[in-house]
């Protein structure tokens, strides 16, 4: 039987992890491979690596670190921040990574999705999508949830998956920060309408809210979250077994 | 040594990468002279079928490795590369594969019910078949794996080693002789993969 997936979420700038990480027996608590492989032995199904750098040269360590880090942990990894063209696919997949997810540069051009579906296969392609209600309607933000770009969310992620996107993040900025609880409603919205895997981003504090998420939303695939992990609120084991015990499949 | 076969599909870097991890000498190579020197192979393979099948004949890699394989080289398809070595393939059409095995390769879309998601992306569990494969030495039944797939093996019942639950049971796994293929990606299912590789290395 296929498990629900638990994702931790790196962000990496100037080959470091972003935001302080506090762990026993861990030395260089900023390092993206010692992290990935803690990660990885603690029983994360997958990881995802932001880059969060802006010029040329800080994109060469972030590549040089992914390499690093899939010689040395081998679980599914997804990239993305600032991945614009195929270009920009094409050095992350070098580089060891299994997926590349797209955001603005999507929304700037859509095309991105086809070409990249093309040439890669729909299981390299994700789909992020940082989504906000605005006068009561699910709409699209970009540029790290800055600029409302008007477009309706359930419209446009249907498109990218038409397009050849294979899964789709959803984060809900909503949410995001808050940890109250991934954002049920519209999580159940867009499982509705598409049939690719969706994982749910923003808003965990706990374990009970992944339980929630599983149990309410049964059509969503996995759960993905950042500080919670890094600082140690959220043990993955721990939160794996529980999982279990609530009745829902995860991989143990 | 063993050959990571290039005919440019598909990254390499993890596949590599995990041989490395358990002490193995790979290299990835697109040459003939260095794949017929291998004590095993390995044909990897990610996106079409058709694409792949073409760039095999084309390199002629296609007729090195039917006849590598006869001589009972040990030949391990995985993913993609496991599809090719059956008989044939209906993704966009039907194109034919390396014939290595009994089987087709069909959509998952249709064998099993309308809940389940197209690919099938994630971690499932191994269900073994009573033909117990040298590759399953250092795992267990039920251990996960980790798979990517929207197409897989059909009429290959007496090949079949391992099938996973996706509504249906799939083929995750298959064998005759010296000739293996795994749906899933060992490279990319932790532990239990690297296991897997090891076993293969092994034999």
């Amino acid at each position: 039987m296929i498990t629900k997936r638990i994702i931790p979420c790196l962000d990496v700038k100037d080959g470091r992890v972003v935001k302080g990480v506090k762990f026993k027996g861990l030395a260089d608590v900023s390092s993206p491979v010692s992290l990935a492989e803690y990660y990885s032995r603690a029983g994360a199904d997958e990881l995802v690596f932001y880059d969060i750098t802006a010029s040329h040269e800080q994109r060469k360590l972030f590549t040089d670190i992914l390499c690093e880090v899939a010689k040395n942990v081998f679980i599914p990894l997804t990239v993305g921040g600032g991945i614009n063209t195929l270009d920009d696919f094409d050095r992350v997949l070098k580089c060891g990574a299994d997926k590349v997810s797209v955001n603005s540069g999507a929304i700037k051009n859509p095309r991105l999705i086809e070409d990249a579906a093309k040439r890669y296969g729909n299981q390299c392609v994700v789909i992020s999508a940082d989504v906000k209600r605005v006068d009561g309607k699910f709409t699209v933000f970009a540029k790290g949830g800055r600029e409302n770009t008007g477009l309706d969310a359930v419209e446009w992620i249907k498109s990218c998956v038409d397009m050849g996107a294979g899964e789709v993040v959803l984060n809900s900025i909503d949410t995001d920060g808050v940890k109250n609880g991934f954002d049920i409603e519209m999580l159940d919205k867009i499982c509705s309408v598409v049939n690719v895997p969706v994982i749910a981003s923003g808003g965990a504090g706990n374990i009970e809210h992944f339980i929630k998420l599983f149990k309410e939303v049964p059509k969503c695939d996995a759960g993905l979250a950042a500080s919670i992990f890094h600082f140690g609120e959220v043990e993955i084991s721990e939160l794996k077994k529980k999982l279990k015990e609530n009745g829902i499949s995860v991989r143990l | 040594m063993i050959a990571i076969v290039d005919y440019g599909v598909g990254n390499l870097f993890s596949l590599k990468s995990s041989f490395a991890k358990i002490g193995a000498e790979a290299v990835v190579t697109g040459n003939a002279e260095d794949i017929r020197r291998a004590d095993k192979i390995i044909l990897p393979g990610v996106g079409a079928f058709a694409d792949a099948a073409e760039k095999l004949k084309k390199s002629g890699l296609d007729k090195l490795l039917i006849s590598l394989s006869e001589s009972g080289k040990p030949l391990l398809g995985i993913c993609l590369g496991m599809q090719l070595l059956f008989e044939k393939s209906y993704e966009y059409g039907e194109h034919k594969g390396l014939g290595l095995l009994k089987g087709e390769i069909v959509p998952i879309e249709g064998a099993v019910s309308k809940d389940y998601k197209i690919p099938q992306i994630g971690w499932n569990s191994l269900k073994f078949t009573d033909k117990k494969s040298k590759l399953f030495r250092h795992i267990k039944n039920g251990d996960f794996v980790y798979f990517v797939h929207s197409y897989y093996a059909s009429k290959c019942d007496d090949s079949v080693t391992a099938v996973c639950d996706y509504g249906a049971p799939l083929t995750a796994s298959a064998e005759k002789g010296s000739i293996y293929g795994c749906q899933f990606h060992p490279e990319k299912s932790g532990d239990v993969g690297l296991n897997i590789l090891r076993a293969f290395c092994e034999l």
